[in-house]
């Protein structure tokens, strides 16, 4: 019935075959534990650590020290989860890298690497995240002693949420207001002890905790840091770029750009984790889908799979091909960013404000769809899937605060559409722009004509793929042209440029999703050809056109009133759509199969590979905590004295 | 510590929240007894609120900390600690101060079943069985449940696999659970607490399947609370939410009940095996239908307003970036951005709250009907119902979710109330039927309605409108136009009959092409949901529109109602534009003057938002928020709950078994 190759259709999502972590780890009794859904949040930070403890001693007996190879192993030793060393990791290991002098490093690095020194980063503050120029923390230097002294100035200026902070971290970089000669020069990044070796209490001067219970997160301790005049060395202060010298002197960095570096390469994890994430979900949804039966199509016949329903087809088969989409997304930023960082090095920072704003404005697309995808996946499976055991709700906590970190969605939306609209005046006064954004070039050509709307329609094709670019491509044009030509009209009107920019802001985000809109589409379509398996590439052309088509007709709005498209097409769009939900359908189960999640990387009892879903849901029930006895404590402590005196 | 709470002191309002009620246009007062329906009702209900709030027993405080066992068990002390109240104030379940209890509590109280159990008594027995089972309900000497989900079925009914054969020698009917499948799966208080519930099985009698019936059965002894013979029940394990009711499963092998346990007003099995009926065999759902409207008010509505609350406040006191430079950084709630995410959803809650009081003149109207035993207007009463309970919990419960990432960070802490709200309003989307299925049950009376209205024949109230279907275009010429309602009411309800007319036309094309009925409408499912969609959405905002113009005009009350119709009217118009834009009625130009008049009133309402949220007179209490709280006082909060945590007071065990070898780098000895 499939007639997509399993094994080639999963060759085109994983590019490399590095060795097999997963097998290490799934093979390993170590890492074995009871079902985290049956745990209080202490066991669940208690179970993470003892694997994350294991986890690094491992990767030293394996001699794993590449940082993919690292992240797989991680990823399957907690299946996925956060861990409370993540942004010892991730984070403070890699800032002593880039950010610390060479004597910082040997101070630092070697107690760090070894885990002497266990460390998180500490940014967001309770009253302030993405906008960081309002971060309140702040470093005085003393020249007398030769000393920062750090301060929370404020309840607002708590550091909050950083993760591995409220239990597992003993230092912590931190990110606060520098004040040297009576000056403030901005946000520097200072390695603060936090508590002291050997007992683990916390320092003098140091205030610090868990920030308590979250939606999701429970194995991490996302913690709260408030300091009161609390004094570490002048070479604490992290000074590979700015300086501060023993009398205070600053010296400025070189340059602003590189920290951008690091925030695309961060960025397009997220657009990663948003395929895989989806992915999974899809992966549970469509699986179960096949294996309940439900009500009748065909009366006096058994009751079908309810995938066979076009209403269930309709919530799931798009939302596969957009997970397809999102991995071809990441990994072309990914690719991108590989290919520029060579230039990066060697000072060439030409490319990166582009790829900057594209991937602000990707990781706000695919983190939103994403996670409105992952509820799509939840909501299908019907009551099984609020069920923790469904596997579907901890995708989803997990997932859901990627819409908020690493940048809030719509300040990212924002940033793309600075650029967006700077290129575009860039085009108005007579400029050529070039990369994503070229086809701003084009209406310049246009403007001549009057009638700019009826002008642009374009003959589509609606089962051509290239075609079907076209015509996003216009519906780009048209929004980032509008939202520019509304802001320009309220800068005609008002005299503060903000102003303009907040009453033009809804516009200005709508332009940017449909610039990522088109990005992604145009990556997909790009995808095909290089796809040279004859059966892979047709169903990816069937789950490439269904992504173009349905995006179409869920828009149908933009498409009509830019004349893109004619009520008649629309109509037939929608056609196509259930069309190609029918031609899918065969090879449902077998595309989700190509993601090759492990059905303990899954953690679902809906969406196992076997399919034995009720047997064991069955199995999975009796083991909750209200089961422990057959009759709970609370008869005896409540009902049956109630009943008695009724 | 002290600089910590300056300016922040408990009991001083936040200054930028107090700022925002010096402003309101109209008063919150009146308001608030516009929405209770009087100023009487806001009496009794704050006097409910208060005394739930100040009695120890009912506290939420330690909600967010607690597992699933403590939350269990204090749902049952609750239940329990009510009937004493409830005795003590003199508040009977017939009174007016019952509809309150339920939400002062946040619905967090075991025994919900048994209410639903003590209704299905009470609507599907005989005089005999009510007079039998009622008054041992009420007074609680059992605890019932009502057990119709299987594991393997949900909303279609029909695919029940529980048996029930009567034996006429023992003159006893026989329940089993033939397979897996069949288990029944998810009944609320069946997993720990329930003596006895309602079981839906097939009825088999002399070896004849007479389709789903209900079944009074004991499942654990009233004395020991042991369960009965035959029995195997227990809790299914976590979820999303509802941590506090012990949803079960139920095995039946062999279990035997008397015939008058059979629920029996409407059908009987009589002791030589004759099955008699009286009446529709649709009243056997009734239950279902009138606990989808009743549920609309607390599980749907009420969610919504105080995300609304919250997120709103917060937006008031959050300050981010700076919209002007040299100015203090701004309140969120002053970019477009964050107004276009919470302000649409504010006008969804009220338009809602209107429908549902809409919904309930339309049911008390048919069960007087009904309990005379007519039965006519049961199809537009199960139509509505599954209709508007699908479209309220989908839109609610994506407003929730707006409402908690329009948060940010703190949004996602538990502590902000929001994620318990959204994990628990999103099981609205399923239970009571699932929300595409309902949606298809309404697009069939639809098309039927269609094909009776298009012949010239009678059709129900609410769709007379399908009779009227006039091809033409919208007359406004400019973007204030856009703020008449006969515009926009007159979009609504041509987009809804070109929907359903042109889903009716496929159909009929399909059958006349050959296809055969079942797969042409299979084929037709998307269409037909987006057609119930919109005939629900258009009576929404036809409602809303009528509600408004039947207000007093006094205290601005009106004045600011009309503003949020014309929001909530023309957001709908402007987030499905293609709808409207499809047959040419609504221009491309005249999508650009919406778009303007509804960024417009985004900027007018925000004047009044935190006014607005004012009106739904939520306490700090039951709001459990400390990002939503009345003061405004929301990082000094959210610093004292969180060093409330248990992971703040207890030494972590983690430390000792794993961090300290880790740190010392005994990592070998692990």
């Amino acid at each position: 019935v499939c007639n997509g190759d399993y094994r080639q259709s999963r060759g085109i999502l994983f590019s490399s075959s590095v060795l097999s972590p997963e097998a290490l780890v799934i093979n390993d009794p170590d890492f074995q534990h009871e079902d985290l859904n049956f745990l209080s949040r202490s066991q669940r930070y208690e179970q993470a650590i003892r694997k994350s403890s294991l986890m690094v001693m491992k990767l030293r007996e394996y001699g794993i020290a590449d940082p993919e190879e690292i992240y797989w192993f991680k990823s399957f030793v907690h299946r996925g989860r956060p861990e409370p060393l993540d942004l010892h990791l991730g984070m403070f290991l890699p800032t002593l890298l880039t950010q610390a002098t060479p004597e910082q490093q040997d101070r630092f690095f070697m107690p760090a690497w070894n885990l002497e020194i266990i460390g998180t980063y500490a940014q967001t503050e309770m009253g302030h995240g993405t906008h960081l120029r309002g971060l309140e923390t702040t470093a005085t230097y003393d020249p007398a002693t030769q000393e920062f002294i750090l301060n929370s100035p404020t309840v607002t200026s708590i550091k909050w949420w950083p993760g591995g902070l409220g239990k597992t971290s003993n230092h912590a970089i931190v990110l606060a207001q520098l004040y040297t000669q009576g000056q403030c020069k901005g946000l520097h990044a200072f390695i603060v002890p936090i508590r002291q070796l050997g007992t683990h209490e916390p320092l003098p001067g140091i205030t610090v905790g868990d920030i308590g219970p979250k939606f999701g997160y429970d194995e991490m301790d996302n913690g709260y840091l408030k300091m009161d005049n609390f004094r570490i060395p002048r070479e604490n202060m992290l000074m590979k770029y700015a300086q501060v010298e023993p009398d205070g002197t600053y010296v400025k960095p070189l340059s602003d750009k590189l920290t951008y570096g690091t925030m695309v390469f961060i960025r397009s994890l997220i657009v990663g984790d948003s395929a895989r994430s989806l992915s999974r979900a899809c992966t549970i949804a469509i699986r179960y889908s096949a294996v309940r039966h439900q009500s009748e199509l065909k009366p006096g016949e058994p009751e079908p799979q309810i995938l066979d329903y076009q209403t269930q087809q309709y919530k799931l088969f798009p939302l596969l091909a957009t997970a397809y989409a999102f991995h071809f997304v990441g990994a072309y930023i990914k690719d991108t960013y590989r290919r520029i960082s060579g230039d990066i090095n060697e000072g060439d920072l030409s490319e990166l404000p582009e790829l900057h704003a594209l991937t602000a404005g990707l990781k706000a697309f695919t983190s939103w769809t994403a996670n409105a995808g992952i509820e799509e996946c939840r909501m299908a499976c019907g009551g099984h899937g609020y069920s923790r055991c469904s596997g579907i709700p901890d995708i989803y906590v997990t997932f859901t605060p990627s819409c908020t970190y690493e940048g809030e969605n719509t300040v990212m939306m924002l940033q793309t559409a600075r650029f967006l609209v700077k290129s575009y005046n860039q085009v108005a006064a007579g400029q050529r722009v070039s990369g994503m954004v070229s086809y701003l070039n084009d209406l310049s050509r246009q403007r001549i004509q009057p009638q700019h709307v009826a002008a642009r329609t374009v003959s589509v094709r609606i089962n051509d793929p290239v075609s079907l670019v076209e015509a996003y491509k216009a519906r780009a044009a048209r929004l980032v042209e509008a939202a520019a030509k509304n802001l320009q009209a309220e800068l005609n009107h008002r005299k503060s440029k903000e102003d303009a920019w907040n009453r033009t802001s809804v516009d200005l985000v709508r332009a940017s999703e449909v610039h990522c809109h088109y990005v992604i589409v145009k990556l997909f379509t790009a995808k095909l050809s290089e796809i040279s398996n004859a059966a892979v590439r047709a169903v990816m052309t069937e789950l490439c056109l269904l992504y173009t088509l349905y995006g179409i007709s869920k828009n149908a709005g933009d498409f009509m009133q830019a004349g893109i498209l004619t009520d008649a097409q629309i109509t037939q769009v929608n056609q196509r759509v259930k069309e190609l939900l029918a031609i899918i359908r065969p090879n449902a189960v077998a595309l989700v199969d190509s993601f090759d999640f492990h059905d303990t990387h899954l953690g679902s009892v809906l969406g196992r590979y076997d399919g034995n879903v009720y047997e064991n849901m069955f199995e999975w029930a009796k083991k909750s905590p209200l089961n422990k006895t057959e009759v709970h404590e609370s008869f005896h402590k409540h009902l049956k004295p109630m009943q008695a005196k009724l | 510590q002290d600089k910590y709470a300056q300016g922040f002191g408990l009991g001083s309002v936040n200054p930028d929240l107090a700022s925002e009620r010096q402003t309101a246009s109209f008063s919150v007062e009146r308001l608030t007894t516009v929405l209770d329906g009087g100023a009487e009702h806001t009496r009794v209900r704050r006097a409910v609120v208060e005394a739930i709030e100040r009695d120890p027993v009912f506290s939420r405080e330690n909600q967010y900390f607690q597992t699933q066992n403590e939350r269990y068990e204090a749902a049952v002390r609750k239940a329990v600690h009510l009937q004493k109240k409830m005795h003590e104030m003199g508040w009977r379940e017939d009174g007016p101060e019952f509809i309150y209890i339920y939400r002062a509590l946040a619905g967090d109280v075991a025994f919900l079943l048994h209410r639903v159990f003590m209704r299905s008594i009470s609507v599907l027995g005989s005089d005999e069985q009510v007079a039998k089972w009622i008054p041992l309900a009420t007074k609680h000497q059992l605890i019932g449940s009502y057990a119709q989900t299987e594991l393997g079925h949900g909303t279609y009914l029909q695919g029940l696999e529980t048996t029930a054969v009567f034996d006429t020698t023992t003159q006893e009917f026989i329940l089993n659970t033939p397979k897996i499948s069949a288990m029944k799966w998810w009944p609320g208080d069946m997993g720990r607490s329930a003596t006895h519930t309602v079981v839906f099985a097939q009825l088999y009698v002399h070896g004849k399947c007479y389709g789903v019936h209900p079944f009074i059965v004991q499942i654990r002894s009233l004395r020991d609370h042991s369960l009965c013979p035959g029995i195997t029940a227990g809790d299914i394990g976590p979820k999303m939410n509802f941590e506090h009711i012990d949803n079960g499963y139920l095995m039946l092998q062999n279990v035997r009940i008397p015939r008058e346990n059979m629920l029996n007003k409407f059908c009987e099995v009589q002791p030589d095996g004759t099955y008699v009926r009286r009446g529709s065999q649709k009243i056997n759902y009734f239950t279902m239908t009138t606990l989808r409207v009743s549920l609309l008010s607390d599980e749907v509505i009420l969610p919504l307003m105080k995300a609304c609350t919250i997120a709103i406040r917060y937006s008031a006191v959050r300050r981010q970036s700076k919209l002007n430079p040299g100015e203090e950084e701004a309140k969120i709630l002053d970019y477009q951005t964050q107004q276009e995410k919470l302000l649409p959803q504010l006008a969804a809650a009220y338009a809602f709250h209107f429908i549902n009081n809409y919904l309930h003149k339309l049911f008390d109207r048919g069960y007087k009907e009904i309990q005379e035993r007519n039965f006519s207007s049961l199809p537009e009463l199960h139509a509505s119902s599954s209709g508007f309970k699908a479209m309220l919990s989908q839109y609610c419960t994506a407003g929730v979710e707006i409402c908690l990432r329009a948060c940010g960070g703190h949004g996602y802490s538990l502590l902000s109330g929001l994620p318990s709200l959204y994990t628990k309003i999103l099981a609205s989307c399923i239970y009571e039927g699932e929300n595409t299925i309902l949606l298809l049950q309404t697009a069939r009376f639809l098309i039927k309605c269609f094909a009776a209205a298009s012949a010239g024949q009678p059709v129900p109230q609410s769709v007379t409108y399908l009779a009227a279907v006039k091809p033409g275009k919208c007359p406004a010429k400019n973007k204030l136009d856009f703020l008449n309602p006969d515009i926009y009411v007159e979009a609504y309800q041509h987009t809804a009959i070109r929907l359903l007319s042109s889903t009716a036309a496929k159909l009929q094309d399909l059958i006349q092409s050959g296809v055969k009925k079942h797969e042409a409408w299979n084929q037709c499912t998307v269409q037909l949901v987006q057609a119930a969609k919109a005939h629900c959405h258009y009576i929404t905002v036809k409602n809303f529109v009528e509600t408004v113009e039947k207000l007093e005009n006094k205290a601005g009350i009106q004045k600011i109602m009309k503003h949020l119709c014309d929001l909530y009217a023309l957001h709908g118009i402007f987030s499905n534009a293609g709808l409207f834009l499809h047959d040419g009625y609504i221009s491309g130009a005249q999508m650009d003057m919406i778009t303007a008049s509804y960024l417009d009133l985004l900027g007018v309402i925000r004047k009044d938002a935190v006014p607005l949220v004012d009106a739904f007179d939520f306490t700090d209490k039951s709001l459990n928020s400390a990002l939503g709280s009345y003061d405004g006082n929301v990082y000094q909060r959210l610093y004292e709950w969180a060093q409330k945590s248990p992971t703040n007071q207890q030494i972590s065990p983690a430390y000792e078994k794993y961090l300290r070898p880790l740190l010392h780098n005994k990592l070998s000895k692990l």
